[in-house]
């Protein structure tokens, strides 16, 4: 039977606010919470309640047939907690249908796979119990910040224990394959790769309206697919529901009328895990460079391509280390806020998707600016002038120190007890 | 196609921008194998370079009959022009303009410059003007700015050839928006008569289309381009701890010197590796150099005077960052040169040349605050630099004259 399986990325960064160097070392708040809380105003208005509130109602009149996976990254839920909760609720709401899955990502969206592996593993955590708490259950598969993969970052997570990851159709990598099987990892075969149908998830993104789609035409390009060909992945951005594709262009109207035509020709609908589970692989795929959702060419330049992103992500990553070493709660969550993909693509020369900057320039300026602050503030927790390993030493026994203490006091008593027994 | 140009600069003796933008547009013209351009300039010295086009000096144009021998008008204009060209241009002569003063070959002294009987040059400009009308063969008449605007229109009128004027400036971005009205007057007829207007800007052409009331298919923009450096490889930029942000041009109102010294105060309040030139001179260098004392930054900040010729190209060299804050400008060259020499360029965003740049920082002039952490950022990151230093220098190569010199000709072509 063909499955067809859906699964939707939300995302949306804090905006930086206009931040100049004089005041680096004075102010330590860094966003512009007007920018971001309209931002998700809008979009939770125009796309998010409406597309779930179709959602839903593709479930119930499809009796759980129609089923689907979300993507939402923990800076994201963060937001909507503060600025929508009832987009939160809503999606609660969807997850009792049972037609939902979540997946697992990096929790600020951030390019750690790529940077910074420690990192990854904690906030692919984080974010995982961020998810279980608030929906009831821990996802097993995972779609990485901008659908970035490699063979590295698979073997990763499948250390982490996940069982499913979603990659893109990258040309380079599939070659003639046909992104419609399921692939594993090239030497983690536990690992199963869902590669998205590039074509088919951007017909409904970005070509709907200029194609005149319908859900009929949509479905029957689907079922004249090759016969064996059992897994059709369709990933795209949930504002395409309502933004990318305003309502008027009957966006919605589309979606709810999918499930019937599919069941028509009898293809169903199905989870991520649900596929990595029903289906075998079909062989394995090697991907040595990291490859992306982003353009044409699938790779990493729309975040690492110039000087400038590499020397802001560089600057950022090289505290890592030490920054997992401090307590201080603001300081960890400007690091999470800082991490996302979003900073490094406005300074984009070519392609600075979604920027509020005039420039690739200004971008990495402002950016600079808070980051030099954030460096300051780093330092400040601890002296630069000790190593982090000394550091963790250092840390380790002041952590331990009261442990220590107590068993010391025991061992005291013990003696003392034994000293007295001796003297008697 | 020959075209009869009017100017009023020409390099190597040049005041301003306008010299330099007639030079690289006849330059970038002459690339056209069919293109002949006879260029008309008040006072040539002789040392004009001459090899793609022909210069004609409107002061050794007879505009009244006078009798001379062929070996005195030899002896007197020989090393600028052929007598043989005096004679038969002196059949041109259709009108009486005795009352114009002329020498004693009937031509008239110009000055070749910005004097104050400026608008006496203009209208025996005009003289001339028709004396070439009249003897000359050509298919399209070109003004360069409003110096040479009734020129070409009484040339015009003349031959009934169209004309096209480039507008390099306006009196709006000279003045701040106190025009002069006989300038306006003279600019606002040269623009009425022409067939064609071009505009060095899109901002210019903003401003003669709402200013001038001119019809906005009549205006074309064709920005400028930059002749490519010569001697490139001398200019070499060794890395310094001290850092040094150069201004560079007029010490004028129009360029916005005061705004440069308040974010240089900004800057300085925050590092002190960094150092500030202002380069130049203008009417309001003393109050510049009174605005630093007063900000106490006299110890960081530099004025040079006036620099010349290859002294220019060598500290723009120096630089680590070229800033131009100007208030209103209808081009400006002078960033497009700083690029050249793989110097990072901070503009306004009301100066023509934004409108073309993409690896330079544009900030509006009155906007301190961003200008001083445009500053601060070249000066503190390497990779910024790098990259506006790299990638501008990339751009402004791309930048040629033969491509405007293209526009222009579709432009001659549109009104022929």
């Amino acid at each position: 039977m063909r499955n067809i399986c859906f699964y939707f990325q939300i995302h949306l960064p804090f905006r930086l606010k206009r931040y100049r160097f004089f005041e680096i070392g004075k102010d330590h708040y860094y966003y512009d919470d007007f920018q971001t809380g309209d931002r998700i105003r809008n979009v939770v208005e125009q796309s998010y309640l409406t597309a779930n509130r179709t959602i839903a109602e593709m479930i119930r009149s499809s009796n759980g047939k129609f089923r689907c996976a979300f993507s939402i990254s923990g800076v994201t839920l963060e937001q909507l907690e503060q600025y929508a909760p009832e987009v939160i609720d809503s999606f609660k709401e969807l997850a009792k249908t049972g037609s939902v899955e979540f997946l697992a990502e990096p929790y600020a969206h951030s390019l750690s796979s790529v940077f910074d592996a420690t990192e990854f593993e904690r906030q692919v955590k984080m974010h995982t119990d961020k998810i279980e708490a608030l929906f009831g259950k821990r996802p097993t598969a995972l779609f990485n910040a901008e659908l970035i993969y490699s063979d590295e970052i698979g073997e990763l997570v499948s250390k982490m224990g996940y069982k499913t990851i979603m990659i893109d159709e990258a040309k380079h990598v599939l070659g003639w394959k046909s992104p419609n099987y399921v692939y594993s990892h090239s030497y983690a075969p536990k690992l199963k790769l869902l590669v998205r149908n590039h074509k088919l998830s951007d017909d409904i993104a970005f070509r709907f309206s200029s194609l005149s789609l319908s859900a009929e035409n949509f479905i029957s390009w689907i079922s004249n697919l090759p016969e064996d060909e059992n897994v059709i992945n369709l990933g795209m951005g949930y504002e395409v529901f309502g933004i990318t594709q305003p309502a008027y262009t009957g966006i919605f109207e589309f979606m709810k009328a999918l499930p019937y035509h599919a069941m028509e020709q009898k293809i169903s609908f199905a989870l991520p895990s649900e596929i990595t589970k029903k289906n075998e692989s079909a062989g394995a795929l090697s991907v040595p460079y990291p490859i992306s959702w982003v353009g044409n060419d699938k790779d990493m330049t729309p975040w690492t391509g110039n000087d400038l992103q590499q020397e802001a992500l560089n600057k950022l990553y090289a505290v890592g280390e030490r920054v997992r070493m401090c307590s201080d709660k603001p300081l960890l969550l400007d690091w999470l806020i800082l991490q996302s993909t979003d900073h490094f693509r406005y300074m984009s020369h070519k392609d600075p998707y979604g920027t509020n900057y005039e420039s690739a320039y200004e971008a990495f300026t402002n950016y600079m600016n808070i980051l030099a602050d954030f460096l300051e503030r780093v330092d400040s927790q601890y002296p630069s002038s000790i190593e982090n390993e000394e550091l963790n030493e250092l840390l380790k026994t002041i952590n331990q120190q009261e442990s220590e203490i107590e068993r010391l006091e025991d061992e005291v008593k013990k003696l003392k007890v034994r000293k007295a027994k001796k003297e008697e | 196609m020959k075209a009869l140009m009017f100017g009023w600069e020409f390099p190597p003796h040049i005041l301003g921008g306008l010299g330099t933008a007639s030079y690289g547009l006849t330059k970038g013209m002459a690339m056209q194998e069919d293109m002949k351009i006879t260029f008309v300039i008040p006072k040539p010295h002789g040392d004009e370079d001459q090899s793609f086009l022909k210069i004609i000096g409107a002061c050794n144009v007879p505009v009244v009959w006078k009798e001379n021998s062929w070996d005195y008008v030899n002896q007197r204009v020989g090393s600028q022009m052929h007598p043989d060209e005096y004679f038969w241009l002196r059949d041109g002569i259709k009108y009486d303009f005795t009352r114009i003063y002329t020498n004693d070959l009937g031509c008239i002294d110009f000055s070749g410059r910005y004097p104050d009987n400026l608008i006496e040059e203009i209208s025996n400009y005009e003289a001339v003007a028709s004396v070439l009308a009249h003897q000359m063969d050509f298919d399209i008449i070109h003004s360069h700015d409003w110096l040479t605007y009734p020129a070409g229109v009484f040339a015009k009128q003349i031959s009934g050839k169209p004309l096209v004027i480039h507008v390099h400036a306006t009196d709006f971005d000279r003045s701040r928006g106190q025009v002069n009205p006989t300038v306006y007057g003279i600019e606002k007829r040269g623009m009425d008569a022409a067939d064609h207007i071009m505009t060095v800007s899109e901002l210019t052409r903003k401003i003669v289309i709402e200013k001038y009331f001119q019809d906005p298919r009549k205006v074309t923009t064709v920005h400028n381009a930059v002749e490519p450096l010569p001697h490139i490889d001398s200019f070499i930029k060794t890395p310094h701890k001290t850092k040094i942000v150069t201004f560079l041009g007029r010490i004028t109102m129009q360029k916005g010197p005061e705004y440069f010294v308040e974010a240089a105060y900004h800057v300085l309040q925050k590092t002190k590796d960094v150092r500030f030139v202002m380069a130049g001179s203008g009417d309001m260098m003393n109050a510049m150099i009174d605005l630093v004392a007063k900000r106490g930054i006299a110890d960081r900040f530099h004025f040079t005077g006036f620099l010349k010729g290859n002294q220019v190209h060598e500290m723009l060299a120096v630089s680590d960052a070229y800033i131009m804050p100007s208030v209103s400008e209808p081009f400006g060259i002078s960033p497009l040169e700083a690029m050249q020499v793989g110097t990072p360029t901070i503009i306004s965003k009301q100066s023509g040349c934004a409108e073309i740049l993409t690896h330079a920082i544009k900030t509006d002039y009155w906007d301190i605050d961003a200008m001083a952490d445009a500053i601060y950022s070249i000066v503190k990151n390497p990779a910024m630099f790098e990259s506006l230093s790299k990638l501008g220098l990339d751009e402004v190569n791309n930048i040629r004259w033969q491509d405007a010199g293209l526009k222009v000709r579709a432009i001659y072509e549109s009104v022929m």
